[in-house]
């Protein structure tokens, strides 16, 4: 018999299908490739900017002349520094660069510099939410180890009849590759993790976040096992996914597929997919017996890191606050709920830009800001798919105008017509109102004249009050504000109605 | 007009005194190629329009003022060294095509000293050999024999020098492919210590143990060279970051009270009696100079070959996967796929040394060997370099043979890859434990063939090296006679 076939499922024939959730538990580790902000190479004098044309930013280090030498880019190993604090890691003090030798037209000197044995960052963690709602939970990952190296160039196989074109602008762009501890139990735990660490390396700016251009891009290690077991199943890595929404397509499509392997009687084989976006499903790259011997030993061009304590102490003085400090904070000075401080702290500047809000407005409300910076400036960015740094409405203008809502002068409702010009049209606050006439009428005889007007013009309305409907009140409120163009102040009508209607009651 | 058997310093001399130029110095020694190179083969590229326009650049600096100690003063570069427009071919065919965009760092400060190019010199193919029998381009011919090896890697180098073709030359040494070739010609060559010259440009065989230096005839000439290669390059990370240094400040301190070290492990059965005798009597001369010699252990040196014949290839294996025929090099004419390019390319641009240290390189860096070759090889050159910190405490300079024999016969340990690595038995252990080393020429063998002396210091002491160096060639000629017929 075929060890494909004595498999515990078909062994055990008279248990019937399941749903997967019940008997399976899925296991997914992920590595993430961030590429890192500094403007030259990790080992070069280069630009890292993206878009040049090809081969227009390799000097010679980056084609792998005879005789050129690697020299490390002080910057790049600041940013991992920055990164190692940001997660409570390990550094480490003494770390070493090593090669990992491979061919490939796109790899220029036959190896990678990277980091093996001794990484420069160890250990830590990172507190992810997942869901929303009452299924909301928090969960910590662990991240076993983040290590500096070298990107390396592109193949282009297309445009060059029978021939491959290299493009080497990006052979040597640094990246900072963070290996997670294999935490995760559901696709939406690793989408959770994996925008939990992008929010962390762009708030932090170390990695620009241009998904498009490369700058984060994962690996996902995933396996399933019979709920209960204790050793993980056999898994296989899905390379370079550059969205979300694939992590989670290609994550969800290879959990089904395992799982229909093994239930088939299969056994899955450690191996290397690719996930293509077009059909939703993942497929088979390289399997393990296809798997180099990377050959890594340490670069004698390259000497040990070594870092100064100094030098840390003075790159955790500029460490922002980080997400987690500002939700803690949020909720615990500005009475915000855990789902607006989160909302708040997606990115570093959607957090600037509430705080500098909140900081402006005359009376402090803290919620007020966060509503208006969730809702209406987040509908709008939404709409027009705009960055809140490229926000035409700036948190101070946005300040003026809550400012006239606290002082009475606008209703929220009148604001959000503001809001809209501001948008639009830009300008000044209290010139818009002033222009487009939208101040709340606060003139209380005004106001009566108009309530008498509506009265006589809607007998019938004011005779269905008076025999205890209810509805017929709404309806005339209506008609007033209709009336004022939405400038009154809807309790003042509210209270002005009610009075006259009495009146109106007692003259009978 | 005589110039070619001119000490660099008497060169000097000779062009301060405005006795000479810089384009006649260049003519002559040009001329002297010409007439010796098709013998020797020492040279793979002579370009004499490009050296005489060097040459007259140096001429206009000196008219302009200029008073440089090497200014117009030409030299011969090993073809390891990338070299702006000149072919660079590191002895293979591999690099048959390539003519390089840029000047290695120890070649910019030859042009910076407005030293002109006379040429780039034979080598074993990529400073993988012994003897100089590797190069695609040709063996070089011993010029005290013809029927001999000049050593190797730097053998092209060393037979320049030695027949006169040229004042100097620039070597680089990974196991003693300075030394062995220095000591097989009879001249004057300087390893020093790890870091000290710049790698940048030199093309990589072993990057740990790489070590570019001087060639030339007496010791106070390489220390003027010493004064224009040495030096901190940003572009190489193990570059060291020194104080600059005269080389040649310590040259005429007597040696009274020298401490000369002699390895009981270098005095032991290998070394031919003729190579002994000769060192022997070296010994003798500086104990009449003054100093007084002790002996002294390395008693890990022993593995210095097995643990070298480890780290070298590994280094190398890597260091040479560059060359895949995609950018640059060459290329296989046909090829169905990718791999067949690598494959072809490799085969063919290749030689078999080069083929069998890459070979042994990638296995003892392979998954399961890793631990017991590599790791275990580091830790050994730790315990070498070990041995000779212990000796340098009751020594000033460790002195011994630099090769176990005179210069062999062409073709006599080419199929006998063991043997040729053995040539190199006394040099090895200096380049696993970083420390410069130089070799003296010290007399001469049954077979007429020179013998060498190996002065070994401790970190940075070139210029005592240097120092004791000159003191015996003061009171010896063996450095200034020169093979007949050249």
């Amino acid at each position: 018999m075929s060890p494909i076939n004595t498999n515990w499922r078909r062994i055990g024939t008279s248990a019937p299908p399941r749903d997967f959730d019940m008997q399976w538990e899925v296991v997914i580790g992920l590595e993430v490739h961030t590429q890192l902000t500094t403007q030259s190479k990790i080992f070069s004098g280069a630009s890292t900017a993206f878009g040049a044309a090809p081969n227009t930013q390799a000097c010679a280090v980056d084609i792998a002349l005879p005789g050129v030498l690697p020299v490390l880019n002080r910057g790049a190993v600041e940013r991992a520094i920055q990164f190692g604090l940001a997660i409570g890691a390990k550094l480490n003090r003494v770390n070493v660069f090593a090669r990992k030798n491979y061919f490939y037209p796109d790899l220029p000197k036959g190896y990678q510099i990277s980091q093996f044995e001794l990484p420069i960052v160890e250990g830590g963690s990172l507190d992810i939410p997942v869901g929303e709602g009452d299924k909301a939970y928090a969960k910590t990952i662990r991240i076993t180890r983040a290590h500096l190296e070298e990107d390396a160039g592109k193949s282009l196989h297309e445009d060059f009849h029978g021939f491959t074109g290299i493009d080497l602008n990006r052979a040597g762009t640094p990246l900072l590759e963070i290996v997670s501890e294999p935490d995760m139990r559901s696709a939406k735990e690793a989408v959770a993790y994996a925008r939990a660490l992008y929010t962390l390396v762009t708030w932090i700016g170390i990695c620009d976040g241009n998904m498009q251009e490369g700058s984060f891009r994962v690996d996902a290690n995933v396996s399933v096992r019979p709920k209960g077991q204790a050793e993980f199943g056999t898994r296989r890595e899905i390379k370079n996914l550059n969205s979300f929404r694939f992590l989670e397509q290609a994550i969800d499509f290879e959990i089904r597929w395992q799982i229909e392997q093994i239930e088939d009687g299969h056994k899955i084989q450690q191996a290397t997919v690719l996930f293509d976006p077009d059909s939703g499903e993942t497929r088979m790259m390289r399997s393990k017996e296809d798997a180099h011997d990377y050959r890594y030993f340490p670069d004698p061009d390259l000497l040990p890191v070594k870092l100064e304590e100094d030098w840390i102490a003075e790159i955790q003085d500029r460490l922002p606050e980080l997400p987690q400090a500002k939700q803690a904070r949020y909720q615990a000075e500005l009475g915000l709920s855990a789902y607006d401080a989160s909302t708040l702290t997606a990115s570093r500047a959607t957090a600037d830009y509430f705080e500098t809000l909140a900081a402006a407005l005359p009376k402090p409300d803290a919620k007020l800001a966060a509503n208006w910076v969730m809702g209406d400036v987040s509908a709008a960015l939404n709409r027009a798919e705009q960055e809140i740094t490229r926000c035409p409405v700036a948190a101070a203008t946005l300040a003026t105008l809550l400012a006239r809502i606290q002082d009475g002068t606008l209703s929220g409702k009148l604001a959000k017509q503001v809001f809209e010009v501001l948008w639009n049209e830009g300008g000044e606050v209290d010139a818009i109102i002033e222009a487009k006439g939208l101040k709340q009428m606060s003139d209380s005889g005004e106001l009566e004249q108009i309530i008498d007007t509506v009265l006589a013009a809607n007998a019938k309305n004011v005779e269905e009050f008076k025999a205890g409907k209810e509805k017929a009140f709404n309806a005339l409120v209506g008609q007033v504000m209709k009336a004022t163009k939405g400038r009154a102040n809807p309790s003042q009508v509210n209270d002005q109605l009610k009075a006259k209607l009495a009146a109106t009651c007692l003259n009978q | 007009m005589s110039t070619h058997t001119n000490t660099l310093s008497q060169l000097a001399a000779r062009l301060t005194a405005g006795e000479v130029s810089s384009v006649e110095l260049c003519q002559d020694y040009l001329a002297r190629i010409a007439a010796h190179n098709p013998t020797l083969n020492a040279f793979i590229t002579v370009d004499a329009e490009r050296t005489l326009a060097e040459a007259r650049l140096a001429d206009a600096r000196r008219a302009a003022g200029e008073t440089g100690a090497l200014l117009g003063i030409p030299i011969a570069h090993k073809d390891i060294f990338c070299t702006e427009g000149w072919l660079t071919t590191c002895g293979s065919k591999m690099l048959g095509n390539f003519v390089s965009p840029y000047d290695a760092h120890v070649i910019s400060q030859f042009k910076a000293a407005g030293m002109p190019s006379l040429g780039k010199t034979n080598m074993d193919e990529f400073a993988m050999g012994s003897s100089n029998e590797t190069s695609f381009y040709g063996a070089v011919k011993n010029p005290w024999d013809t029927a001999a090896v000049p050593g190797g890697s730097s053998g092209g180098s060393a037979a320049a020098v030695a027949a006169r073709l040229a004042p100097a030359a620039t070597g680089t040494d990974t196991g003693g492919s300075i030394r062995q070739p220095a000591a097989l010609t009879g001249i004057t060559g300087l390893k020093p210590t790890y870091g000290v010259c710049s790698r940048y440009g030199m093309i990589a065989f072993a990057s740990s143990l790489d070590q570019a230096g001087p060639m030339a005839q007496t010791a106070e000439d390489c220390a003027l060279l010493m004064n224009v290669m040495a030096g901190f390059d940003r572009r190489d990370s193990t570059s060291l970051e020194r104080p600059a240094e005269d080389y040649r400040r310590d040259l005429n301190q007597p040696l009274k009270g020298l401490r000369v070290g002699l390895p009981k492990e270098f005095f032991a059965a290998g070394m031919a009696p003729d190579v002994a005798a000769n060192i022997e009597a070296a010994l003798d001369e500086y104990r009449q100079l003054g100093a007084t010699t002790i002996a002294v252990s390395l008693p890990n040196s022993g593995l210095s070959v097995p643990v070298y014949y480890v780290l070298a290839p590994a280094e190398a294996s890597s260091n040479l996967s560059r060359f895949d025929g995609v950018r640059y090099g060459h290329r296989t004419a046909e090829y169905a796929d990718l791999t067949e390019m690598y494959e072809k390319s490799r085969a063919e641009g290749f030689g078999a040394e080069v083929k069998r240290r890459i070979l042994i390189g990638a296995y003892v860096l392979s998954h399961g060997y890793y631990d017991a070759y590599y790791i275990q090889a580091q830790k050994i050159r730790r315990l070498i370099a070990n041995d000779f910190a212990a000796a340098f405490k009751v020594c000033d300079v460790i002195m011994g043979p630099t090769a176990p024999t005179t210069a062999f016969n062409l073709g006599e340990k080419s199929d006998d890859p063991v043997q040729m690595y053995l040539s190199d038995i006394y040099t090895i252990a200096v380049n696993l434990a970083g420390l410069p080393g130089m070799s003296v020429p010290c007399g001469f063998g049954s077979n007429g063939r020179p013998v060498g002396l190996q002065i070994i210091g401790d970190y940075f002491a070139e210029a005592k090296m240097l120092n004791v160096a000159h003191q015996y060639q003061l009171a010896t000629d063996w450095h200034i006679r020169a093979p007949k017929g050249f």
